[in-house]
Parts: C-alpha cells; structure tokens; sequence
C-alpha cells in the first residue's frame, strides 16, 4: 500500500508538461523573446520573398554567421561576468594570420600552425585575463588596449598582405556536404553548431558554469563563498581567446584566405548578438543559446532585406531599433525580478 | 601593491627613456615642415600614400611629419593631428579627410598661413583646401563600365552591385561612373546619391572587406542567380564575390577599382576582369612637391589636379585605353 503511494508520488513529480520541457530546451523565459524575434523575422521575410525559405537560402545565412557567432560564444562567456571583450575581431585576425602565415611562408605543417594559431589567441585571452585580475582594470578599458596591440601585430606581422592558397587543411571547414535536395552545408556550421551545445552544457550543467553565472551577479559574495574568482575569471577570458582562435580557423575555411584587415567590425557585431539573445551586459543573466539566435537575427535580417531589394541603410536602422529594444526588455524583466 | 608599484616605475622609466631617445634624435628646426594626415595606417592604401610622401621628402630634404586618426572616420584625431601640425611650424599640411568635421580646422590651419591640399577624397565644401589630389572616381568607375559594355556587346547583362556603404562620396561616384559608362542614360558625376539601371538585378553593401562582399555576393546570389557581371567598389570585395561565385558553382564577369598589388595579381588570376588603378603614392608626392614650392615661393597651386586612373585588364578590348599587366603590376601599390 504504502509502496504503491510512493511510486504514484514520484510520477507525479517527475511528470513535466512537454511545453515546458520546450522552455527548458530553449533556454528558459530569457530566450524566449529573441526566439521569438527570430520567428517573426523569418516569417516576415518568407512573406515578402519566396526567395527566403529555400534551403540553400538558409543555409547560406548559417554560414554567414559562422565568424561573428563563434566570437559571439567568447563573448557570453566574458559578458556573463559583466565584462566585455572589445579585442575578439582582432584576436580572431591574428590567429588568421599565424595559421596561414606559418603555413605558407614558413612552411610549417598546417596542423602545427593551426594549434600555434589556438595558441596565441588563448595567449592573448591570458593577457586580457591577467590584466583584468591583478592590476584590476576594467575589462572594456583592457580589451580596448589589446584590441589596439593585436591590430598593431597584425599589420606589422602580415606587412599587410593577404595570405592566400594556405592549403587543403586549413581550408578543411569550409567544405560543404549535402544536406538534401539542393542544400549543402559546411562543416564550418556543424563546429559552430557544435559549440554552442558544449559550451552551453558547460555554462548550465558544471560548476565552472554556475560558478561564472555567481560572479557575474556578484563578484563579492561569490569570493567570500570560497570561489577563487581570480582564477575563475583568468580561465574565462583564455576559453574565450581558444574561441576566438576557433573562429579563425572557420573564417579561413569560409573565405580562404588570411585576411590582416578581419575582424575590424567584429567586436561590436558580437556584443550586439549577445545582447539581442537576452544576455544582460551587467553580467550573470542570459543562456547560450539566445547569442545563437541574436547571430542569427542579424544575418536574417541583412539577408532577408537584400532579397528583398531594401537599402542597406535600413537594416542599420532596424538592427539598431532592436538592441535599444532588447536591452531595455532586459532592464525592465530586471527590475520586476528586484522589485 | 608591490605589482602596481612596479608596473608603475616601469611606465615612468620608459617615459624617460622615450623622452631621451626622442630629444637627442630631434631635427633642426630649419628645414620646411610638411603634414600628412591619412584616415588610418592600417589600410594598405594610406601606406602607400605615406611611403610616396616619405620617399618625396628625402628627396627634397624637407621634413615630413605623419598623423592618422584610429580607425576610418575618426575625425576627432584628425582635428588633433591638424592643430599639433599648425603649432608645430609646418607650411603646408595633406590630409584625406574621414569626414567634414575636419574642415573647421582645416579654415583655421589655412588663417594661420599653412597652405592646405586634400588627398584622394574632396572636402566638402571643395572650397575648404586650397587643392585637390585625387582620383576621378567618377571615372574609374566608368572605365570598367564601358569596358563591361565593350566587353558584353549585345549579350544581355544581368548585374549585381557590391558598394561600399552608405555615405562616403566615392562609393556613389564609382558605382555611378560605372553604370554610365555601361550606358546607362541620365547620369552626371554631380549625383549625390547611388543610381539603378534596368539591368542591375542586385546591389548590397560589401564594406571593402573580403569576408562582407563573399556574404554581399552570396545573398545577391539568391536573388540574381543569372549574374554574369559583378561591379564592385574594390579589390577586397572582388576576392569575396569570386569566392561567393566559386562556391555557388558559377562564373561571372567580375570589374573592380583600386590597382593594389594584389588586386593586379588577381586580375592576371583571371578573377577580375579588369581593374581601374589609382595612384596613392602619386597623389602624396604631389601634393609634397607643391607644397615645397609654396614654401620657397608663396605660390599655391589651387584647384583640381587629376593624379590619373589606368585600365588595368589582360585581355584589352578596342575602344577602351587600357594597359597590361607588367604595367599594372610595376605600378601598383600595397
């Protein structure tokens, strides 16, 4: 009797309604307005041209936010600290620049440039990190510093020369593979894809994750519950230089090339899809996944107005209008959490 | 604390060392002072225009100081750049504007005697500087206009339009340029703002970057799949088209502007048609060399001087002057 209480108790409990379990998936109520943007935007667009919905369409607009998207996951991770990373487009240009560079004008193995490349771009993210923590500056002050010397070293290490032909390997992600019909996708999208699943596991499902999350809402408590914040925060920015280094990886599969002026716009094009996802620039709120469809709002809406024949000055404006809009949707669910 | 401390001896020793470096190494105050203020120096364009000014100075012996502002549109350390030249003596000073906040400046600078040249793009007003050094833009767009025009005869064209972005005068000048010299009626280089042409079936922005024009082609692509010529605002954006084509599995003909050294190469890699080359180096010598003569002299040269704008192609067609590769590659800049 008393068993069969029990078992009835415990499904009841475990029992989640499928819509939530959706929620969940989607990464909570946070998300749910940017997801829902992304939505309208595709529905808009499928409206206004049959162009729009065609596969290779699609998957056209996913590549096209492999590099800003890649840099945008770096960026959560440092934001979500209530930082912010203003040297990702340039840290992302100089790993660019030593993969192909070492690979074909040294000749060295393209596998051993491309971890040289992961390796200077995780160098500069120890810089940015140790900078932060032991002289304690702002992020956005240290960032705008190395943004300046990775600009600096790029153009002085590529004597400004674009590095074409770098070679089969380096160019690996930027093959495609038929997805169907007439839609193909590259690889370069599955690794993007990919790391937005493993880095939002690791933001929602470890103690690193949580851990970033507490010092985000409050770096002071967070010490004084026996994190090492210091070190915490030293390993967020070089994950996010490794990210960074991933992204240029991508970028030359996508274009081919290793280009000295990438990047230049990156920074701020990654900060405006963190912020369109929901995530709160004064750190500790917002899912992974929302970066994802704030990258993706962006490249629907630039693609959707070209096959449409607008002028280009109005997708500006909109994608401006809808930052003001998603970072006021954030301070306004803020207060109510507060009040 | 230690760390700060010694972070901080470290700052002040350097500064010292600059300061010591810096005096014993100053010029004599005799020789004539020319300024030159590009947008930025990380674009390989302005660093041509820097090494004609330097190798001109050398030449000359006259003095050359370099500014530039951070990134393209920083009026602000322009400005800066003006008032420290002014104060600092020289008599002359070029600058390529990143915008018209520089002209206030610029008026004062001329009050106080400095004679003033614009580089590459005009102030507004005109009237601002004393002299211009630039390309026609207007036709170099032309050019490869009319040579697409030659070049398609009675095939009918369908286009796609890779600018730069909105605003910048010579973003409209070329594209403009380029539609009249494929024959397009009604169009005069005094049109401020971006024509259409019944056969340009596509036009989105490529920022001058490679990796914006590939995802500008790319979206184009989806809308005008029947392309087969391609304007774009410069060599950069050309690679990223090419490349967008590439990998769409299609071919088209693709004409550019600019003549750097690696557009050239990829005009005889057949990935562009043909090119318009201007001539930064030029432009700075110039503008060094009548500055010079202003200073020795007190004439200026004033007004519009065109530092000239080559077809650059490998496969020339009749009716349109245009110069080969060995020309385009020995002149060619970055």
């Amino acid at each position: 009797m008393a068993a069969t209480e029990m078992m009835n108790s415990v499904q009841v409990v475990s029992a989640r309604s499928p819509a939530r379990r959706a929620l969940g998936l989607l990464g909570g109520r946070a998300t749910l307005g940017p997801f829902a943007a992304l939505l309208l935007a595709v529905a808009f667009f499928s409206f206004e041209s049959n162009l729009f919905l065609r596969g290779p369409n699609l998957s056209l607009i996913l590549q096209q936010s492999v590099e800003v998207g890649t840099l945008a996951i770096g960026q959560t991770l440092i934001v979500l600290t209530a930082g912010i990373d203003l040297s990702c487009g340039l840290v992302m240009a100089f790993g660019m620049i030593v993969m192909t560079k070492l690979a074909v004008d040294n000749g060295v193995s393209p596998y051993v440039s491309i971890l040289l490349g992961l390796g200077a771009c995780a160098g500069f993210g120890l810089l940015n990190g140790v900078l932060v923590t032991r002289i304690k500056l702002p992020a956005f002050i240290v960032t705008l510093g190395t943004l300046n010397i990775a600009t600096a070293i790029v153009q002085i290490y590529s004597q400004q020369q674009t590095i074409e032909s770098p070679g089969s390997v380096l160019t690996y992600f930027g093959r495609t593979f038929a997805l169907g019909g007439t839609t193909t996708i590259t690889y370069g999208v599955v690794v993007m894809l990919g790391l937005f699943a493993f880095f939002g596991f690791l933001l929602s499902q470890t103690a690193w994750g949580t851990r970033i999350y507490a010092l985000g809402s409050s770096a002071a408590s967070t010490r004084l519950s026996g994190v090492r914040t210091d070190r915490l925060l030293v390993s967020v920015y070089v994950v996010a230089g490794l990210i960074y280094g991933v992204a240029a990886l991508l970028l030359i599969g996508r274009t081919g090339v290793g280009d000295p002026n990438a990047g230049t716009t990156d920074n701020l094009d990654s900060i405006t899809a963190v912020v369109l996802g929901g995530t709160s620039l004064f750190g500790g709120r917002g899912r992974l996944i929302g970066t994802l469809f704030g990258t993706l709002i962006v490249g629907v809406i630039r693609n959707g107005l070209v096959l449409m024949g607008v002028d280009s000055i109005y997708q500006i404006l909109i994608t401006g209008i809808l930052v003001i809009l998603a970072v006021s949707v954030d301070q306004l669910t803020r207060r109510r959490s507060r009040g | 604390m230690r760390l700060s401390r010694w972070v901080l001896s470290v700052a002040a020793a350097t500064a010292l060392g600059l300061a010591l470096v810096g005096g014993s190494s100053a010029r004599p105050d005799s020789s004539i002072k020319v300024g030159l203020i590009v947008k930025t120096t990380t674009n390989p364009y302005f660093a041509d225009m820097i090494k004609g000014a330097k190798a001109q100075a050398k030449k000359l012996h006259v003095t050359l100081l370099v500014a530039s502002g951070k990134f393209d549109g920083d009026t602000g350390g322009q400005v800066t750049a003006i008032e420290n030249m002014v104060s600092a003596g020289v008599k002359g000073i070029m600058i390529t504007a990143s915008g018209d906040a520089v002209v206030p400046a610029l008026e004062k600078a001329r009050k106080a005697g400095v004679y003033t040249i614009a580089l590459d793009s005009p102030t507004n007003p005109t009237s601002a500087v004393d002299a211009l050094f630039a390309t026609n833009n207007y036709n170099a767009g032309k050019l490869i206009g009319q040579y697409a025009k030659k070049t398609f005869g009675s095939k009918p064209a369908h286009i796609v339009m890779i600018d730069l972005f909105p605003g910048p005068a010579v973003g409209v000048l070329r594209h403009n340029g380029f539609l009249a010299g494929f024959g397009t009626a009604g169009i005069t280089p005094k049109d401020t703002t971006q024509k259409s042409a019944s056969q340009v079936e596509c036009a989105a922005d490529g920022f001058g970057d490679q990796a914006k024009g590939q995802t500008a082609m790319e979206n184009c692509l989806s809308k005008a799949p029947d392309v087969n010529l391609v304007y774009t605002i410069n060599e950069p954006d050309a690679a990223g088209a090419y490349t967008a084509l590439k990998n769409a599995g299609k071919t088209a003909t693709i004409v550019s502007i600019d003549g750097g050294c690696a557009g050239v190469r990829n005009v005889k890699a057949g990935i562009i048609a043909a090119t318009s080359q201007q001539y930064p180096h030029r432009m700075a010598s110039l503008g060094l060399t009548a500055i010079v003569t202003y200073a020795k002299t007190g004439k200026k040269a004033l007004g519009y001087t065109d530092t000239g704008v080559n077809l650059i192609t490998a496969k020339p067609v009749a009716g349109v002057p245009s110069k080969g590769l060995a020309f385009g590659l020995a002149n060619c800049w970055g």
